[in-house]
């Protein structure tokens, strides 16, 4: 099912990004235009709002108000990581998430300290994305969403069920529900503000820069932080390598099982990606 | 084209990188692990202590890096990983400023990154490796409250000098491999030559906001 859902989408999108062209045909990315796009809205949206409010948050108020806000959202996310971790097959994971919900909630006064981490209680961060990854489904083509951001095709069906099963967003009424979603998102904004300004300061070309990062960060998550090491690229090894298209490729590993849907992607590709890989 | 001094000033600080290299290797030939413990530990404390570096002092902090942490960077080794197939077709010379540029924009993002550090926590992990490898990866997490732990993995390498750094890994992202598409596209638009300009022009482009988090706008 998943799979009819995930080809359902791909084509959905490869019919939407026929007209855009792709500027460097990478072939991860065939939606590039569309995607750039999309990145170019949400970097206007987020310089005339995001980072402001953002901004006006974090010098308001104090470290410790700005903890308790994310420590309690934070719980409330622990159930679900919980059971993402029992779906990936990491029961212990799931006792040690909800251990920490039950703590936190009690303890920590309805999640607002995050009393679990004192007593050694880690925490986790899975969503669905991760789980049919840990399933064995390939990111898919790369995409970015109007507010949401950077997304893959796996992700973005993962985030159908995150968003649908999130107790914040399902709360009632309304009112309620809204003030804490944008509560919710101006405190993880903020905490961003560092790494943003890092991203601006380290990338030539921010798109291509996060686009990486965000492919990079979640075969990592996938992976819960040692995904297979990849091949270090020795400058000699490399010119004697008769398939260049892998080297930029790091979701590509041999003996991944991700390795079969990422060749299955590649037929997928239009000619532009045959043609790069042959050359 | 490329001023001679600069060539020769790369050059010599290239041989003083090797030499402080060398200097340090005869003192004591720390494991990976407790060199990268060392070296962030020091770091960390010197940058606490300094009042101008608090106070938001970009080149105090840049010349703290260059002497405590930089010697401990293989850079040629991290430039040729990111510049990946094209390296071969760059002049010796080429590779030479290629090596300089990187490293600078390398320096400057990882100030960046210390500025912004505020008394988190970090937590050595013990190094899972043989003692006869040479290549090893050591592992360090930097712990906070409702949050997950953020990893940074330091990809190593055993050199007649000492333990190189080749990569460094922050939350899964390899700096190398990130850089890797952005290095091939411009190479392909406008060749060895243009990377450089492009690095070289976002190096002398970038001014530093004096304070770690204020917008630039």
């Amino acid at each position: 099912m998943l799979r009819m859902l995930r080809d359902c989408v791909l084509l959905l999108l490869l019919a939407g990004a026929a007209g855009c062209a792709t500027t460097n045909g990478d072939s991860r990315d065939p939606a590039e235009g569309f995607n750039r796009a999309m990145y170019a809205f949400n970097d206007g949206f987020d310089e005339a709002i995001g980072k402001p409010v953002a901004t006006a948050y974090r010098n308001v108020l104090p470290s410790p108000v700005r903890s308790a806000v994310r420590n309690f959202f934070a719980n409330i996310a622990d159930l679900w990581i919980g059971a993402n971790n029992l779906l990936q097959g990491k029961p212990a994971d799931t006792v040690t998430d909800w251990a920490r919900f039950a703590f936190n909630t009690t303890i920590g006064l309805f999640g607002l300290i995050d009393v679990a981490s004192e007593i050694g209680l880690e925490k986790h961060d899975e969503d669905f994305g991760q789980t049919f990854g840990r399933w064995g489904a390939a990111d898919g083509a790369y995409l970015v969403w109007p507010l949401l951001g950077s997304s893959s095709v796996r992700d973005s069906v993962g985030l159908i069920f995150d968003i649908s099963l999130d107790p914040v967003l399902q709360h009632e009424p309304v009112r309620v529900r809204n003030a804490m979603s944008i509560l919710r998102a101006t405190g993880k904004r903020a905490d961003l503000l560092d790494a943003s300004r890092i991203l601006e300061e380290a990338a030539l070309d921010r798109y291509v820069f996060q686009r990486d990062a965000y492919l990079q960060r979640r075969r990592s998550q996938v992976y819960d932080g040692n995904p297979p090491r990849a091949e270090r690229q020795v400058p000699r090894a490399e010119t004697s390598d008769p398939e260049p298209a892998q080297s930029s490729a790091p979701g590509a590993t041999r003996a991944d099982p991700a390795a079969m849907e990422a060749a299955v992607r590649l037929l997928e590709q239009p000619a532009s990606a045959a043609a790069s890989s042959g050359g | 084209m490329f001023p001679r001094f600069v060539r020769l000033a790369t050059a010599a600080a290239t041989a003083a990188l090797v030499l402080a290299g060398g200097a340090r290797a005869q003192e004591k030939e720390l494991a990976p692990d407790l060199l990268v413990k060392t070296v962030t530990l020091d770091v960390v404390d010197l940058i606490q202590k300094d009042k101008d570096i608090q106070k938001g002092d970009r080149k105090k902090l840049i010349t703290l890096i260059e002497a405590k942490v930089l010697p401990h960077f293989n850079f040629q080794a991290m430039t040729s990983s990111a510049v990946g197939r094209n390296w071969d077709k760059a002049t010796a010379e080429q590779k030479a400023r290629l090596t300089d540029e990187f490293r600078t924009l390398l320096v400057r993002t990882y100030s960046s990154a210390l500025a912004a550090y505020s008394n988190q926590k970090f937590d050595f992990r013990p190094l899972r490796a043989k003692p006869a490898d040479t290549d090893v990866t050591v592992n360090v997490r930097i712990v906070q409250s409702g949050d997950q732990p953020v990893t940074i993995d330091y990809d190593m390498e055993k050199r007649p000098g000492g333990w190189k750094v080749w990569d460094v890994r922050v939350g899964g992202i390899s700096l190398v491999a990130n850089y890797r598409t952005e290095f091939d596209n411009q190479i392909r638009e406008s060749g060895v030559e243009g990377l450089i300009k492009t690095l070289n022009a976002k190096n002398n482009s970038q001014v530093q906001p004096a304070v770690a988090g204020v917008p630039k706008k």
